[in-house]
């Protein structure tokens, strides 16, 4: 059996390589993909606390959590193509127009 | 051995996980994000959670990265040429993601000390069933009400819009009809 430390350390430091992607990257469709690599590590620690705490809930959340992301993902990108087809780039700076 | 296959999976997951974030084209960001989930759905398997490996391969690799590849290669995205942040903001975004990383590490430090229970039944689709359709019922429809409501949206937001189009073309028109 695994220690429960090892998975801490492993999806903390997924989490945060997504969190630097999203403040890296000026690419709307990589900050999502950060955004899904984000999930997922909080969806691997839940399942290891699920693991080790032998409570079938933590892996239920899980399952909810991957629907909202499937739902998620479809909206954001639905808009990033629109905002694509309105100002010809995935640039996220360039929604510093949205501002009043 | 499971410790070994540990290491290499965590190994991999977080190599093509940096590599998501430094590669150039974001086709290539993409396959290595798929990597990286593939790996994460190893780690599930170690951990006796078969079922939702099961389904975490199904969704993310099967429909989440179709999508986000598929629009990439609908903008025609895969160029090199797209603009990067000063190295100011990179360096900035490097100290704060490594001070997050560091600020969650000890607070989550003590969990070592909680007492892991024996049993490796409650992955399997079976135990999952039981809970996910007694406990969270209402939760799992209400899930089902929110993909609804997605696929709406979208279909609604992707939609060209009509009433812009005869907005931006009328003066065109008009143009050409007073030359």
């Amino acid at each position: 059996m695994i220690p429960i430390d090892n998975y801490i350390w492993l999806s903390t430091v997924l989490f945060s390589i997504g969190v630097l992607g999203v403040l890296y990257r000026r690419n709307a469709i990589i900050i999502f993909a950060c955004i899904e690599l984000m999930l997922n590590a909080v969806n691997l620690l839940m399942v290891s606390f699920s693991n080790t705490l032998n409570d079938s809930r933590g892996q239920v959340f899980v399952f909810f959590i991957m629907a909202v992301a499937a739902a998620e993902v479809a909206v954001g990108l639905a808009i990033l193509v629109m905002m694509y087809r309105k100002t010809k780039s995935v640039d996220i700076d360039i929604l510093n127009r949205l501002k009043g | 051995m499971t410790l070994y296959l540990f290491y290499f999976l965590s190994f991999v997951a977080i190599l093509s996980a940096l590599l998501v974030v430094f590669s150039k084209s974001p086709i290539h960001s993409i396959l290595y994000l798929i990597i990286t989930f593939f790996s994460i759905a190893g780690h599930y398997v170690l951990q006796n959670a078969q079922f939702l490996a099961a389904v975490h391969i199904i969704v993310y690799a099967g429909a989440i990265m179709v999508l986000f590849l598929y629009v990439i290669m609908l903008l025609n995205l895969n160029k090199e040429t797209e603009p990067h942040k000063t190295n100011l903001a990179k360096m900035a975004a490097v100290i704060c993601a490594g001070s997050m990383m560091v600020v969650l590490v000890a607070s989550l430090k003590g969990a070592s000390y909680l007492v892991a229970k024996p049993g490796n039944e409650i992955g399997l689709v079976k135990n999952l069933g039981k809970v996910l359709f007694n406990e969270f019922l209402l939760p799992f429809e209400l899930s089902s009400i929110l993909l609804l409501a997605a696929m709406v949206g979208v279909v609604m937001v992707g939609k060209q819009d009509h009433r812009t189009q005869i907005l931006t073309n009328t003066p065109t028109t008009e143009a050409n009809k007073t030359e």
